[in-house]
């Protein structure tokens, strides 16, 4: 059981590092988005799994359980709100000349 | 092998990598670089407060990471909004 949450714990930070140079490295609003937004989600659920595990049958359990719908409801709709808003404002994807559609 | 090694391992890891988003928050030359670095920053304190409070064993700390997500996404929507009110009226 231990193995199993260090294993969850460690997927979660590998997302987290993978999530912030891609955010910190990528050329474009767009891309960076991208990255953001997939790997805050993986790397939060598979941490608040682990917490989930380690705690067992316990009334925090089900607290985390609450923040990880949450979570899973509202971290794809704020990036879709950024790109959204991004888009609307007329910013170029990077490697586009012109913005066909 | 205990759970309170590997818990201050993560919760550390975090904290040094959270930085990175706060640097795009600084340097971002769009205002959404800002707020894609905001919220991958909001996340990642989520997280570090869920670690904390299974660390420390403080259920309080659950209330309070809830209750910082759902004030991350409603500023994020105001954020929104006032950049695409600012824009319309331009």
């Amino acid at each position: 059981m231990i193995w199993a949450i260090a294993l969850l714990l460690l997927l979660g930070v590998f997302f987290g590092i993978t999530g912030n140079i891609g955010v910190l490295r990528f050329p474009d609003v767009f891309t960076r988005l991208h990255a953001a937004a997939k790997c805050s989600t993986t790397s939060v659920f598979s941490i608040l799994l682990a917490c989930m595990l380690l705690k067992g049958w316990d009334p925090m359990t089900w607290r985390i359980l609450v923040i990880a719908l949450f979570f899973l409801i509202t971290s794809p709709v704020s990036a879709h709100i950024i790109g959204r808003s991004a888009w609307m404002r007329g910013l170029m994807p990077w490697g586009r000349k012109h913005r066909s559609w | 092998m205990n759970s309170t090694v590997i818990l201050d391992a993560a919760i550390y890891c975090l904290m040094g990598v959270t930085v990175l988003s706060l640097v795009r928050v600084i340097i971002g030359p769009e205002p959404e670089d800002r707020m894609i670095g905001l919220n991958l920053t909001a996340s990642q304190v989520l997280a570090i407060l869920v670690l904390a409070a299974v660390k420390l064993d403080r259920a309080i700390f659950l209330d309070v990471a809830l209750v910082y997500a759902i004030l991350g996404f409603i500023g994020m929507l105001a954020i929104a909004r006032s950049m695409w009110s600012r824009e319309k009226s331009t």
